[in-house]
């Protein structure tokens, strides 16, 4: 029989490479519903993402898969045990890099990594070897013994990323890893994280950067008003919600639908912006050109390759950083 | 959606040279939204707490010191003795209290005071409003508190009044070097140290619970100098109406010297801290 | 329902529980080694309720004279008053740590989130800073009480009783505290924390027996948490313990426990939404 182990806690009889499984999965608020009916499944190895605007659920998600905040509605299985029953135990195999940084600023650098053992019961001296193998993993080494309040954004958040390593996780949990962080300080931060993966750790993240999103994550879904709209690779989602190029046409701010209407022949489908509308379509240049002949002139235009961003343009017709 | 077109009417921006009395108007909207949040902690600190002590230390303890003496310290009885003292430290508490961690919150965690020199407001104008604002609230504190010794029997001259605005000077003689100590980075690992060490042991000894004659000589010389003495004997003496014209300048003057340098040093340490 | 790569039973990682008996002297290590380089804050705590001590020693006692004891026994003000001066220094020490320091924890320095994130459950981080609180204010009354035997303040052998008097003390108001920090919203609900203490400061028989009260009142405060501390750590150090002071350990054991269950029942409430 498949429970039958020496661990005090019966093992499923599922047992098997999904890390994160959830069904139907449901967060209220008071009367504010964030989270409303998921599914999902993360497999081990996986680098999986969280897309979506601010208020879109995807810190309540994320606060129920680091076993913090107990569902409202439906299954939740982290590492194939209710964290609800089991919290405690499962979050001795999980990192947490929450969104705001809650690094302890009463103590040092090292001593945030070496405290932060001790919470998982990791003993003072493999604390020790670990804090220094991991400071010099996020390139801190030489800032061991400086408080906290010392630290740059960029510092921080790798120190909290460090911190969030310290038990050697089954699963890292990245809250929107890199928002507010300049994009040196951003560049430093992707190198670590593809460096985890490169080791095998599995990364769950949420961003509403679409390039963080295309870099970093294998699969991800896209998340609005607290259901997913869309789910694939990075990707199969554009292939699915965009077309291959964009053509984009820049005009004073005002209203362009009337523009739009003349131009909707030309394209597969068209989105109107206060300052540009966006033509999807597979070859952009021949768009342009074909825009001129008709006598629209706008005060700019370029042709790109299509991005996450037109995926969620297209699928819930806001732009996502607003 | 367009953006607003109204434009707020600002006559002579150039012409018009900043004027501290002005510029102190201007912030009072500003306080008053604050001064209605803290409202609550006001009526507590302003009126509750010395109410309470003066129950328990003048009217509890009182009784029995009352057996054993006819009066103590010049004051007819302990409570006579006690209350004037109690509004002098009361308004040294309330003065360090508020121009401490509200201070170091405004200039650090909220930057309520950079939002403010973010305006035409100058740096002078901030802190002499910080600590306006802080004398207002005196005011009403010492105020409240003053009639609540009336209505205890406590005062025993019509020179009381004139008490109300020595416990105000009284704490603007602590709150402007407050201030100052507040305005300096990494002030808030240093105020409990600041409240444990000086403002504690000048509350405890400068007069306010027993008489400084019973000190050691030593020590009464120390607690000459401190500004809480000189502000229990003045409001002790208005309140008991044995005050001498010259030892009411001596204490008028000191309380004055505090509350100068204290503000010339909050001046430069929230200069160093705004404008930089 | 399907499950995904249902792939069998591989890797699932071993979960075996650990062991969180102890857990709770993890916060306390984290305090330790925040403390350690503020130790000079830390070490003048105990300077406080010595100066207190001082001030009504050299001042306040000679116009007060000698007080009676509840057995009639006539004692010095000095010696009356610093048991008392140590019971609400244990009162006051417990309960800041618990609301204060808390609050401040839970809603501005985000440190429970982090350690929430950790194996560490709530009540792991509630009966933790009790602990810490207990040291704290152990070490804070272990100060003052030598202070008082080197001034002569102590009756009899009795009076080294008094730190577990104390402990137990600041364990009443520590348990009574964390169920009250639980219910606060924020800042501005410690202006009513500071309503309560400070009666129970000025009245609890601390600066002069309950009999200045009339009878009906005496009766009523006598069953005050503090006067219950002032009574129990007044009659170790004066030496006239009874069978009164049995209850009075009794008292702020049981009051202490309920605030501690209470507050069990609803932390995990509060700090995981």
């Amino acid at each position: 029989m498949l429970d039958q182990t020496s661990s005090q806690i019966p093992q499923p009889a599922e047992a098997a490479e999904v890390l994160i499984h959830a069904r139907g999965l449901s967060k209220t608020h008071g009367s504010v519903q964030a989270v409303r009916g998921i599914d999902l499944d993360v497999l081990r190895g996986e680098s999986f993402g969280f897309l979506g605007p601010n208020g879109a659920g995807k810190s309540s998600t994320m606060k129920m898969i680091s076993c913090t905040s107990p569902p409202s509605g439906g299954t939740l299985r982290i590492l194939g045990h209710d964290p609800v029953e089991y919290g405690s135990a499962i979050r001795a195999h999980l990192g947490v890099c929450p969104q705001e940084d809650s690094l302890d600023t009463e103590i040092t650098v090292e001593e945030n990594l070496t405290v932060y053992a001790r919470y998982f019961g990791i003993g003072r001296k493999a604390a020790k070897v670990k804090a220094d193998e991991l400071l010099d993993f996020v390139h801190l080494g030489d800032k061991r013994k400086v408080k906290v309040e010392a630290l740059s954004g960029g510092m921080k958040r790798r120190l909290t990323i460090a911190r969030s390593l310290i038990n050697d996780p089954d699963i890292l949990l990245l809250d929107e890893p890199t928002t507010g962080l300049d994009p040196q300080a951003r560049h430093v931060l992707w190198d670590r994280l593809y460096r985890l993966r490169q080791l095998g750790v599995t990364l769950v993240l949420t961003t509403h950067y679409m390039d963080e999103a295309e870099q970093l994550c294998d699969r991800l879904v896209v998340m609005d008003n607290g259901v997913f709209v869309a789910e694939g690779s990075p990707r199969q989602l554009i292939e699915r919600h965009a077309t291959r190029e964009v053509a984009e046409l820049r005009f004073p701010p005002g209203d362009h639908r009337a523009v739009a209407e003349r131009l909707s022949d030309l394209c597969e489908r068209v989105e109107v912006l206060p300052d540009r509308l966006l033509l999807y379509v597979d070859r952009g240049e021949e768009t342009l050109r074909a825009v001129s002949d008709r006598g629209v002139h706008p005060v700019g235009s370029l042709v790109r390759r299509a991005s996450l961003e037109d995926v969620f343009l297209h699928l819930t017709g806001r732009s996502l950083v607003e | 959606m367009t953006v607003s077109t109204t434009r707020v009417a600002r006559a002579g921006v150039v012409a018009a040279r900043p004027t501290l009395w002005r510029n102190l108007a201007r912030q009072v909207p500003a306080y008053v939204v604050v001064f209605r949040r803290v409202l609550r902690g006001t009526a507590f600190s302003g009126f509750l707490a010395p109410v309470l002590f003066l129950l328990g230390m003048g009217v509890g303890l009182g009784s029995f010191i009352d057996q054993n003496s006819a009066g103590v310290g010049g004051a007819p009885s302990y409570l006579a003795f006690i209350a004037p003292g109690l509004l002098a430290l009361h308004a040294m508490q309330v003065a360090a209290g508020e121009s401490s961690y509200p201070i170091v919150a405004g200039l650090k965690w909220t930057k309520f005071y950079h939002a403010m020199a973010a305006t035409p407001l100058r740096v002078v104008d901030i802190v002499l409003g910080a600590l306006g604002f802080i004398l207002v609230r005196l005011f009403l504190v010492a105020a409240v508190f003053s009639a609540v010794l009336v209505a205890f029997g406590a005062v025993t001259s019509w020179t009381w009044v004139f008490a109300i605005v020595a416990a105000v000077l009284v704490g603007a003689a602590h709150a402007a070097p407050t201030m100052a100590v507040a305005g300096r980075a990494n002030s808030e690992s240093w105020l409990p140290m600041y409240f444990r060490l000086l403002i504690l042991p000048m509350g405890l000894f400068s007069g306010a619970f027993f008489p400084l004659s019973q000190l050691p000589a030593a020590l009464q010389v120390v607690a000459w100098f401190t500004p809480l003495w000189h502000g229990v004997e003045l409001v002790r003496g208005l309140s008991l109406g044995t005050l001498s014209p010259g030892m009411t300048v001596l204490h008028v003057g000191y309380l004055l010297l505090w509350t100068v340098a204290g503000t010339a040093v909050a001046l430069r340490t929230f200069g160093r801290r705004l404008v930089s | 329902m399907s499950v995904k790569a249902e792939t069998g039973a591989s890797a699932q990682p071993d979960l075996g529980v650990p062991s969180l008996r102890m857990a709770h002297w993890r916060l306390v290590y984290r305090h330790v080694v925040a403390n350690r380089r503020g130790w000079i804050v830390f070490a003048t705590g105990f300077l406080e309720p010595i100066f207190y001590l001082l001030s009504i020693g050299v001042g306040v006692a000679v116009l007060v004279g000698a007080l009676p004891l509840p057995n009639g026994d006539l004692v010095s003000y000095q010696e009356f008053v610093a048991p008392a001066m140590l019971a609400a220094a244990a009162m006051n020490g417990a309960l800041m740590e618990v609301t204060f320091n808390c609050v401040f924890r839970m809603r501005y320095s985000k440190l429970y989130d982090s350690i929430l994130a950790t194996p560490m459950r709530p009540w792991d981080v509630a009966r933790g800073e009790v602990t810490w609180a207990l040291l704290r204010g152990g070490l804070y009354s272990a100060a003052f009480i030598i202070v008082m035997v080197v001034l002569g303040l102590g009756r009899t052998g009795w009076t080294w009783l008094a730190l577990p008097a104390a402990l137990l003390i600041g364990y009443c108001f520590a348990g009574i505290g964390l169920f009250v920090g639980t219910l606060m919203r924020g800042w501005q609900d410690f202006d009513l924390v500071q309503i309560v203490i400070l009666p129970l400061f000025l009245f609890s028989g601390t600066f002069y027996p309950l009999s200045a009260y009339p009878d009906w009142l005496a009766a009523v405060v006598t069953w005050t948490p503090l006067a219950q501390g002032v009574h129990l750590t007044r009659a170790l150090t004066t030496g006239s313990p009874d069978l009164s002071t049995l209850v009075n350990v009794v008292y702020l054991l049981l009051l202490g426990s309920v605030g501690m269950f209470l507050a069990s029942r609803r932390v995990t409430k509060v700090l995981q939404p």
